[in-house]
């Protein structure tokens, strides 16, 4: 089943329409990437979904139970957490205290929560920077502590707003290897990413948006064929090379 | 961090039991102005603290607190003056009334973004101070004066010596910096932490923000209302403009800004500046119309909020991190010229 549903959401800021009747569905368990060029309504589609915006119309399931129009906090005490593509963080306290706000959220016990937020912090490679406050740290750090944060409310669905946007190569590496793990652990995740060598590897379906219409749902390696796709956003050139990466792999 | 138990939680202990001895040293016990100056010292620490809750944890900046001090000041009066009772089911009555007048307030500003809440809040104090001067039930303009009661702990009164006031503002301070230190390293602490830092990232995280803010607003009245309880049996009268005044509402909003927003230490480094000031310029300058205290205060206020926005404490944090700072250059120079 699926656990979270997008159905027909339209959303318009006065004239403008950012998201256009857009439905498709996010598989308990798997990894789907969101993608589209800039202004392709990524982030509008996630702030609605995660009960930022209201939505002009449509409707948002998570988990079978209808959730459009709920406010965000209790859409996240659901089981529906996410991270925000201009890092957010609570700027005078420290990165542990952050993380333990998250904490907080799957239990109210000061004593494990402190336990959970050690371990996220530990998983997201924040060991060092636990006692530093976290409005002065570097980009890439705060990039982990959105990712730390929302991972210490032990969410069922994960959704990721370009967390790898900005980072160096090998930290980009690092956050896939992160993901992988936090799938493994049975946690959904849904992805907004514009590095599609970053996406295409690790999703095991991808949604494609472009001026805010769903252009095409499906696993990466048919994504890189589909005509409106490659024309809309990929490029001739991208799907050569992924189709080159793909048939290498299979000779080797 | 805030970690669960902290070594300073000893200083704060060992500290409250030192203040505890103070009157049994002779030349502070039998001196009634330097047990007067202490009392108020821990009473404005109190309210302060109180204040703290919502104003400086939770970063909504209140202006009312002279309501909620003066509806707690005003149950308790009442409770003797009116009705020939102890002052305890009054000073209940008025704790209660203060957080169900907070939360009604409260709720509608919390809607909305901005300042429309210290506004708001502003507003009451006005709005109250008018109405308890034309209420005769309250007492109207002449206020509430006491009678001669039995003095002792059960009617809160004590004619002579400043002992047992003294004991019971000791009281107030462990019960209110208690309460704060135990939030401080709990879920509602650290959530009203959260929503003062960013509000849309609280929420992300499953906090419900407005909840948080009322209860914490709620708390931080009740709190008041106890202080001003405190206040009316200690002054023995009570008007409107004693308790229910923008200036005394100031005090609550200066004494913590001055000591440190957001931080334990703060309302008691506030009080314990600002209280001695207030207390030794009314006595050796009172003659020259009052005020003095306010001017001095003032300035201190504008040198503070220009220099350094978190207050003495801040101050103090700023200096401890360049001692830590140079001793650790210190030790690289010292282990280069060994090298």
């Amino acid at each position: 089943m699926a656990l979270l549903e997008v159905r027909d959401v339209t959303k318009k800021f006065g004239e403008l329409v950012a998201n256009d009747r857009v439905s498709f569905t996010v598989e308990a368990g798997a990894i789907v990437g969101l993608i589209g060029p800039n202004g392709a309504g990524k982030t509008t589609l996630f702030n609605c979904a995660s009960g930022l915006y209201p939505v002009t119309s449509g409707k948002i399931f998570f988990d079978g139970k209808e959730i459009t129009g709920l406010p965000s906090w209790r859409i996240a005490r659901m089981g529906a957490v996410r991270t925000f593509q201009v890092v957010r963080p609570l700027k005078d306290m420290t990165v542990y205290d952050n993380v333990l706000v998250g904490a907080f959220l799957h239990d109210a016990n000061t004593a494990r929560a402190r336990a959970a937020a050690e371990e996220s912090i530990r998983i997201c490679g924040l060991s060092e920077f636990a006692g530093k406050v976290s409005g002065e740290l570097p980009i890439g750090v705060k990039k982990r502590l959105e990712l730390a944060r929302a991972l210490a409310t032990r969410p069922r669905l994960l959704m990721l707003d370009e967390v790898m946007a900005g980072l160096t190569s090998t930290e980009v590496k690092t956050a896939l290897e992160l993901i992988r793990a936090i799938r493994k652990e049975g946690i959904t995740l849904l992805i907004v990413e514009h590095i599609m060598e970053a996406i295409m590897p690790i999703a095991d379906k991808v949604v494609v948006l472009d001026g805010g219409l769903k252009l095409a749902e499906g696993p990466p390696g048919e994504i890189i064929h589909d005509e409106r796709v490659i024309t809309a956003y990929l490029g001739e050139k991208f799907s050569r090379r992924m189709q080159a990466r793909k048939e290498g792999k299979a000779d080797g | 961090m805030n970690k669960t138990f902290r070594r300073t939680d000893l200083l704060w202990l060992a500290f409250t039991g030192l203040i505890a001895l103070a009157p049994l040293v002779p030349a502070i016990g039998s001196n009634s102005f330097l047990m007067h100056v202490l009392i108020l010292v821990m009473l404005y620490a109190c309210m302060s603290q109180a204040w703290n809750i919502i104003g400086g944890y939770g970063g909504q900046t209140s202006f009312g607190h002279a309501v909620f001090f003066g509806i707690g000041a005003y149950g308790a009066g009442m409770a003797v003056v009116t009705y020939g009772l102890p002052p305890w089911p009054g000073a209940l009555a008025g704790i209660v009334s203060a957080a169900v007048v907070a939360v009604l307030i409260s709720y509608p500003c919390f809607k909305l973004s901005g300042h429309y809440f210290a506004i708001a809040t502003f507003a009451i104090v006005e709005i109250f101070n008018r109405m308890f001067l034309v209420w005769d039930w309250v007492g109207g303009a002449l206020g509430l004066d006491y009678m001669i009661v039995e003095e002792g702990f059960a009617n809160l009164v004590w004619y002579d010596s400043k002992t047992g006031y003294f004991y019971c503002a000791l009281t107030l301070f462990a019960l209110i910096f208690g309460i704060v230190r135990f939030l401080e390293g709990h879920r509602f602490g650290y959530y009203l932490r959260a929503v003062r830092a960013g509000q849309e990232t609280a929420e992300s995280l499953g906090v419900n923000s407005t909840a948080v803010k009322l209860s914490a607003m709620a708390l931080s009245a009740a709190l008041a209302a106890l202080c001003g309880a405190f206040f009316v049996q200690y002054n023995l009268r009570v008007d409107p403009a004693m308790v229910m005044s923008l200036d005394m509402s100031m005090k609550f909003v200066l004494v913590t800004i001055l000591g440190g927003a957001g931080t334990l230490a703060g309302p008691l480094v506030g009080a314990a500046v600002l209280v001695p000031l207030q207390e030794f310029t009314r006595a050796k300058w009172g003659g020259l119309g009052g005020g003095v205290d306010l001017i001095i205060f003032g300035l201190l206020i504008i040198l503070i909020v220009v220099k350094q926005p978190a207050g003495i404490t801040g101050i103090v944090r700023d200096i401890a991190k360049r001692r830590g700072r140079k001793a650790a250059a210190e030790k690289g120079g010292a282990s280069l010229g060994t090298a």
